[in-house]
């Protein structure tokens, strides 16, 4: 493993399954009666948060404390962000303060990317601006191969079948990711370590909501969703980011949600294995209809119970071994 | 991982040959007698394996008491990795698989199994580990090897062979469902800076 973890790029195929793999047996410490592990006991864990953020912080949170390390919030409210301090010197100060690893989350891409320069410790990328979000795509990735690893589907509950999925890949799994990918963290990740672990992305859109520059994306595009569905195993619908649209990217969300939303007539269209993900928080009525998403192949519940368990793998991985401030090399790249 | 490296491998590299096939099969047969005796009739017994080669040898344990008793006992694994105390002192490891009985181990006898006593250091892991899944009646170790240098005050209560060595020796064992093949080689220690890890040289 690299001593950080700021794009999904950065994982090899056998890094990621390793990560899925660890998982994959933390997610039981949660049908424990003591949901707690000492494996990080007096490490630092800092939660660097410089845009809003409830389930992913909260997630980093639980995963922290149940491998018994220490965690400290920063949030920008109420903190000297607001007096106007510097990336850089908020930095020096966790530094100062002893942070075993900075799980940062930035407005702009490539923050993470500066801050691992400044700081000794890890530094795990929570979401930089709309560049990656590659803890995400790592739980969005263990929520798929545990709903449809090895070609079957895994029945709800039993955990006996969990251990079956260990080091296997998405091979041959068509993964359609639709709507927003303009802004969109998710998409960049997920379409980087669903091809890195042998699946076929598809994105769908709007023309006005793609990047400019897809030439290097593994992936395939299309503008068209009711084509795509049927033959989806997985569709990954992508929340419309109002808050980054300062420009009428489409006519009216009724007119977006007429061609690119999910609702129960194109589920009818899907294979009946296939499962619905949205990272959430979702837009419900926008992209994705109620009824989906309450439904039984919906898995959006699971991505945050998910979320937990790859996010103590993450973290345990990165941080349980050598110590990176003593270690020469080796332990990193 | 080991479960690569042949026994051919280890022959050559002047690895000696302490226990075969046949013998570790009369260890294991004896063991499991010894459970039975010792816990009359292993009611409530539930066999635990520590990774990676102490699972198959509670597997062959368990198979020996049903044929002796006719009744099948609860088999399962505890894995130590998040509980070991030299973390910090390589880089991270993979993790091994736990995977309880349904009953659980509330109240039951378990025995640990493991394939070589050492310093002990991996049986007070798996002690802590067993504390937050449960409150054993009693728990007690099983071993195939104990090689002696124990740095905790632990002891075995069933041990296939005693086996003194020295500290620079490294003790392996290898087993039919890892390595494809029974057998117990001591030798002596790779080579100084080589970080192996034998399961003989586990701190």
């Amino acid at each position: 493993m690299n001593r950080h973890l700021i794009s999904a790029a950065d994982l090899s195929r056998d890094e990621a399954l390793l990560i899925l793999d660890t998982a994959d047996e933390l997610a039981r410490v949660a049908d424990r009666p003591i949901k707690k592990l000492p494996t990080l006991r007096g490490r630092t864990v800092v939660n660097l948060f410089f845009e809003d953020s409830t389930r992913t912080r909260i997630s980093f949170e639980a995963a922290a404390k149940r491998l018994s390390a220490d965690v400290i919030n920063f949030t920008v409210k109420g903190s000297s962000v607001a007096k106007g301090e510097s990336l850089k010197d908020t930095a020096l100060t966790l530094e100062a303060m002893g942070a075993d690893a900075v799980v940062i989350r930035h407005s702009a891409a490539g923050a993470p990317h500066r801050l691992a320069r400044w700081v000794r410790g890890s530094v795990v990328n929570a979401g930089d601006g709309s560049h990656e979000h590659p803890t995400q795509a790592l739980l969005d990735a263990f929520t798929i191969r545990r709903r449809l690893g090895g070609g079957r589907e895994a029945p709800a509950g039993a955990a006996d079948h969990q251990a079956d999925h260990q080091g296997e890949g998405l091979d041959g799994l068509k993964v359609t990711i639709v709507g927003d990918v303009l802004h969109s963290r998710v998409a960049r990740s997920n379409v980087l370590l669903l091809s890195t672990l042998g699946a076929e992305v598809t994105l769908v859109a709007p023309p006005t909501l793609f990047p400019v520059e897809l030439g290097g994306w593994p992936c395939t595009t299309g503008y068209d969703l009711d084509a795509a569905l049927p033959k989806s195993d997985v569709v990954m619908m992508l929340r419309v980011q109002r808050e980054r649209m300062n420009a009428a990217y489409f006519p009216s969300e009724r007119e977006y949600s007429r061609r690119y939303g999910l609702d129960s007539s194109r589920m009818a269209l899907l294979p009946q294995h296939a499962i619905v993900m949205h990272p959430g928080p979702m837009n419900r009525g926008v992209e994705i209809a109620a009824e989906v998403a309450d439904g039984p192949r919906s898995t959006i519940v699971e991505q945050v119970a998910n979320g937990v368990s790859v996010r103590m793998a993450v973290l345990y991985l990165l941080l349980s071994g050598l110590d990176p401030a003593k270690a020469t090399t080796g332990a990193d790249r | 991982m080991p479960a690569g490296l042949s026994a051919s491998v280890g022959h050559k590299s002047g690895h000696k040959p302490v226990l075969d096939a046949a013998d570790i099969g009369r260890a294991v047969t004896r063991i499991a007698h010894e459970i039975l005796e010792r816990t009359r009739g292993a009611e409530d017994v539930i066999l635990l394996g520590i990774p990676t080669r102490g699972v198959p040898l509670a597997g062959r344990l368990a198979r020996c008491i049903e044929q002796v008793e006719g009744r099948p006992v609860p088999v399962g694994s505890v894995d130590i990795t998040m509980y070991r105390d030299d973390l910090r002192l390589r880089p991270a490891r993979a993790l091994g698989h736990t995977d309880l009985p349904t009953a659980g181990i509330e109240g039951k006898t378990v025995v640990l199994v493991d394939d070589v006593l050492y310093s002990g250091r991996t049986v007070r892991a798996a002690l802590d580990a067993l504390n937050d899944l449960g409150r054993p009646r009693a728990v007690r170790l099983a071993v195939l090897v104990d090689r002696g240098h124990r740095e905790l005050p632990i002891r075995a209560d069933y041990v296939g062979k005693n086996l003194p060595t020295s500290q620079r020796e490294v003790v392996r064992v290898l087993l039919a469902e890892v390595d494809g093949q029974d057998a117990v080689l001591l030798g002596a220690s790779p080579a100084a800076g080589t970080p192996g890890r034998q399961e003989g040289a586990r701190p």
